[in-house]
């Protein structure tokens, strides 16, 4: 503030220093707010937007108009309150503020049909969450990217048996014309209702009196009609503008994966290497932008993955198994499949160092937090199995995770009694390019056990995550929950799996994930992210990443996001190992001969407190976890209209801000505009008058012998 | 609160302003010098009373509620001395300038010292206007109106009539200023002072907005008389105006414009 003007070189002398002074006086001017704007609104600090995504065909989401869409405030708490705002009120457009379990299809149709009357909607958060369940996501998801198409498995597209999603009404894939606002905090609600209780109520259904509570949303957005459209624009932007409006930005981020035994990564693996791929999704979403809490549909599949690559890196013999394991997080499963079919694009091409003929077995998570009765489900797909030699190899697979889990008792596996499709997994994107042996591990055995699949309510209470009252964040991120422990034992059976599918045998029994690691990793992803263990993983310039609430999962456009980063360096962390290198040797091991850039990738981390509290102990850490691209291959190819690889952006917007204030009636208005034009006309009026006859009125005093008669 | 109530309240404030301007010193390019020049010693005015409070803040360190309030209400009456020093300061200006005026331009007679006081007047008093206003007024534009918080909603309005009455009154108090100083009258400038500090005085009893506008309108009032009669007006000259019997009146009172 003023500080930055006098913390400049100082220089000798009065006259700078007075310019100085000057200078700081202004600084201080424009620095603090302006104060009649903080008489007047009231801005919404904590609110999430719904924004504009875009596909090949279609664009959903919402949009406001460029300089904001303002309404009259009415709170919708029971199904009665919307005729005044469909039909009855007297004062049209308003911004609804919805409690949020009747943010349901039915209601949002009846908006949407009468979007002449609706300015807005906020939508405030429901708590507990709705009992009956709540998913904005469709009910068949990633429908037509997967591996059930027509003309392949054509009883299975389209989920012609059953749903997987029962509880989807398809509300985050509607395109809406008018802002929707997402309150998170309590506070800021009930300073709305409490505006709206002062001034918008009125007895008897009568037309309240002016002022009125109103509320203003920005969320204007760039991109319009799909990703062709935007992406076309983008390139005239770019070919023919130095400074190009870019309109919408592709969905893209980064995988993380690692190999059990280090691989060098300069060049592709041979084909005699046999790999087996163990993978999970990283990513979630819900209806608002960047709120995408995930807890059962990809956190606690990721946790348990990283707790299984804990326990297998611990076997004694690890170095000398025939085949390796590659651990990998896919980021965009969400949006049609963007991790998987970018890495199933570059082993095709050869970019990759694992390519598709080293796959030997593939082994999914599903969602798997949510078992009843201990039950896990083991899913393979029927379309690949017609084949005799896959039919085999699923056949040894499945008897393998069944030996592995025969000593681990709290998780029980199960198969499939009929032929049922697959899951929307990332191994349907892996079947569509080759037949590989593939089964995926869920809770559920026909439509998911998930109530709040992709939406805002998929958070750690829905996962049974909870910790007793009155302990510090310490004591939280070290207590053991059920849940932890019922996802070590799934991770036990994961790592003891993988064990003997890399054809190890001797230490099977000894492999066991470790509860606490798991419950780490669940407070730090899903209840607050800012806390002793994760601080101690990452790297020094990521320490802001860490908020002090659970991160979000959605994937977003600027990469990598905090979510990926923590990922990366959480299994660095369980995966890798403490070298006793320098900073300067930390990054840059080329320097050190016993190092290789190649086969490992070296971080410098903050470490733990020490002792005393006052500072870490920072090390390196060198470890196999990488992270590579994840850009839908629809992008690098142009094309953007394809129907075989996702092609979701993500529009640009400039301003997203809400806020509340009070608005008069028009007639008033109009009476100041007559008065003020009065005044002008009456003030020009009686100057020329007294002007004219200014001579008469003012009598200059006479100088002496300038009198005439 | 949308553009009627911003071009309603721009024409309040300003209105009686531009017609003064436009009427009496748009005619003569002398004068429009002198009222810009008027202007920019207002200007330095503020920026001097402004250093001196901003230093005084500073030195003191306002960390508290009632500390900011008192230095703010220190601020405002160490700025009505500011601007008075710096009207005589004018004053003294423009009494050099005619002089070398005469010098330079012997046969084009230089604006009376009645004008230049009504021209300073003017300059001092737009400057004001504007300063205190223009910032209220790009507020007004958007959606909202005052009363969140509980404040009185007549928020705009009663700046914009504000505005109106201390551009007059600076008008009159440059009159009646520069005359007491002509005349040596230095009871006039004592009485501009304080009614100066009056006015600024009451704008600090912001919510009770109704009783300050009366008491400045009726200062403004009293001082408009005192003006017109300090002036050369008479009563005798105001009744013959506005009878409409100048023509007689002129033939008897033949004197060079």
């Amino acid at each position: 503030m003023a500080t930055a003007g006098g913390g400049s070189v100082a220089d000798p002398g009065s006259r700078s220093l007075l310019r100085l002074l000057s200078f700081c006086v202004l600084l201080a001017g424009l620095c603090e707010g302006n104060s009649v704007e903080r008489k007047i609104y009231i801005p919404l600090n904590k609110t999430a937007p719904c924004v504009r995504l875009l596909n090949a065909t279609h664009q959903i989401g919402c949009q406001s108009s460029i300089s904001g869409d303002t309404g009259v405030i009415h709170v919708v708490e029971k199904k009665e309150d919307l005729q005044w705002v469909l039909t009855d009120g007297p004062n049209p457009p308003y911004v609804v503020l919805l409690e949020g379990t009747l943010f349901t299809r039915d209601v949002m149709e009846k908006l949407k049909g009468r979007s002449g009357r609706i300015a807005g909607l906020a939508v405030s958060l429901a708590k507990p969450s709705p009992a009956s369940g709540f998913s904005p996501s469709v009910q068949c998801p990633n429908d037509g990217f997967g591996i059930y198409s027509d003309s392949y498995g054509s009883q299975f597209a389209h989920c012609k048996a059953f749903q997987w999603n029962k509880v989807g009404d398809g509300l985050a894939y509607e395109d809406f014309s008018f802002p929707i606002f997402l309150l998170e905090d309590e506070n800021e609600t009930n300073v709305i209702k409490q505006c709206y209780r002062d001034h918008n109520l009125s007895p008897n259904g009568s037309a309240p009196a002016f002022p009125l509570c109103a509320m203003q949303l920005f969320s204007h957005m760039h991109a319009v009609v799909s990703t062709v459209t935007c992406m076309r624009r983008n390139l005239i932007q770019s070919s023919f503008t130095i400074s190009p409006e870019v309109v919408c930005d592709p969905l893209s981020d980064f995988n993380v994966w690692s190999m059990l035994k280090p691989i060098n990564t300069s060049r592709t693996l041979e084909p005699d290497d046999r790999v087996v791929v163990a993978a999970t999704r990283l990513d979630s979403r819900s209806f608002f932008w960047n709120v995408a809490p995930g807890a059962e549909s990809a956190v606690a599949s990721f946790i348990t993955q990283l707790a299984a690559a804990e326990a297998l890196q611990k076997a004694p013999d690890v170095a000398t198994l025939p085949r390796n394991v590659m651990f990998v997080f896919f980021q965009g499963e969400t949006f049609d499949y963007i991790g998987s079919s970018r890495m199933v694009y570059d082993m095709e091409k050869g970019s990759f160092p694992v390519q598709l003929e080293n796959i030997d077995s593939f082994v999914e998570l599903g969602q798997v937090a949510l078992r009843n009765s201990l039950e896990l489900w083991m899913h393979t797909d029927p379309m690949s199995q017609k084949n005799e030699t896959v039919l085999n190899q699923v056949e040894a697979l499945l008897s393998t995770l069944e030996q592995s889990s025969a000593a681990v008792p709290t998780v029980v596996l199960r198969r499939l009694n009929q032929s049922q499709p697959l899951p929307p997994s990332s191994l349907q994107r892996f079947l569509r390019a080759r037949n590989v042996s593939g089964v995926v591990l869920a809770d559920h055995s026909d439509s998911f056990h998930n109530l709040y699949y992709q939406s805002i309510y998929d958070t750690a209470e829905s996962i049974n995550v909870t910790y007793p009252a009155g302990q510090s964040p310490e004591e939280d991120l070290n207590f053991v929950t059920d849940t932890a422990k019922a996802l070590a034992g799934v991770a036990t059976v994961l790592a003891r799996t993988l064990y003997q599918l890399a054809g190890g045998a001797s230490f099977r029994d000894t492999i066991q994930a470790d509860p606490h690691t798991v419950t780490r990793l669940l407070y730090g992803f899903l209840v607050r992210a800012n806390n002793s263990w994760f601080q101690s993983i990452l790297r020094p310039d990521l320490r802001s990443y860490l908020g002090d609430g659970p991160l979000q999962h959605y994937i977003a456009v600027s990469s990598p996001t905090n979510a990926t980063y923590v990922v990366q360096y959480a299994l660095a962390n369980l995966t890798g190992k403490v070298l006793d290198l320098t900073r300067e040797q930390c990054q840059n091991p080329s320097q050190v001969p016993t190092e290789n850039k190649d086969l490992y990738e070296y971080t410098w981390v903050q470490g733990p407190l020490n002792a005393n509290e006052t500072d870490r102990l920072p090390r390196c850490v060198r470890s196999t976890a990488r992270l590579a691209r994840a850009l839908s291959p629809a992008f690098e190819l142009e094309q953007w209209g394809s129907t075989e690889y996702s092609t979701w952006t993500e529009s640009r917007w400039k301003d997203i801000r809400a806020r509340i204030f009070l608005i008069a009636s028009k007639e008033l208005e109009f009476i100041t505009l007559i008065v003020g034009f009065g005044i002008l006309v009456f003030s020009l009026i009686v100057t020329y008058c007294i002007n004219a006859k200014a001579d008469v009125l003012f009598i200059t005093p006479r100088e002496p012998g300038s009198v005439s008669y | 609160m949308t553009a009627a109530v911003f071009f309603g309240c721009a024409f309040i404030a300003f209105g009686p302003a531009l017609a003064l301007y436009i009427f009496t010193i748009v005619t003569e390019p002398l004068r429009i010098i002198f009222l810009i020049i008027g202007a920019f010693f207002w200007l330095v005015s503020l920026l001097f009373s402004s250093l001196i409070w901003f230093t005084t803040t500073t030195l003191i360190g306002n960390k508290d509620e009632p500390r900011e309030k008192y230095l703010l209400i220190f601020g405002v009456l160490i700025s009505v001395l500011v601007q008075e020093m710096f009207r005589f300061a004018y004053y003294k200006l423009l009494k050099r300038a005619s002089e070398g005026l005469k010098i330079i331009n012997p046969y084009e007679k230089a604006p009376s010292m009645r004008l230049l006081a009504y021209v300073s007047g003017l300059g001092f008093g737009i400057m004001s206007g504007v300063f205190s206003f223009v910032n209220t007024l790009s507020d007004s534009l958007g959606p909202g109106t005052v009363g969140i918080h509980g404040d009185p909603p007549q928020f705009f309005l009663n700046s914009a009539f504000m505005t109106l009455v201390i551009t007059l009154l600076h008008v009159f108090w440059g009159i009646v200023f520069f005359d007491g100083c002509e005349k040596k009258k230095w009871y006039t400038l004592l009485v501009v002072l304080l009614s100066h500090l009056l006015v600024s005085a009451l704008t600090l009893i912001s919510p009770h907005y109704g009783l300050n506008l009366v008491l400045a309108y009726i200062i403004m009032v009293l001082m408009g008389v005192w003006a017109f009669f300090v002036s050369g007006g008479s009563c005798r000259s105001l009744k013959l105006c506005l009878l409409c019997q100048d023509k007689d009146f002129l033939l008897f009172n033949q004197r060079a414009r």
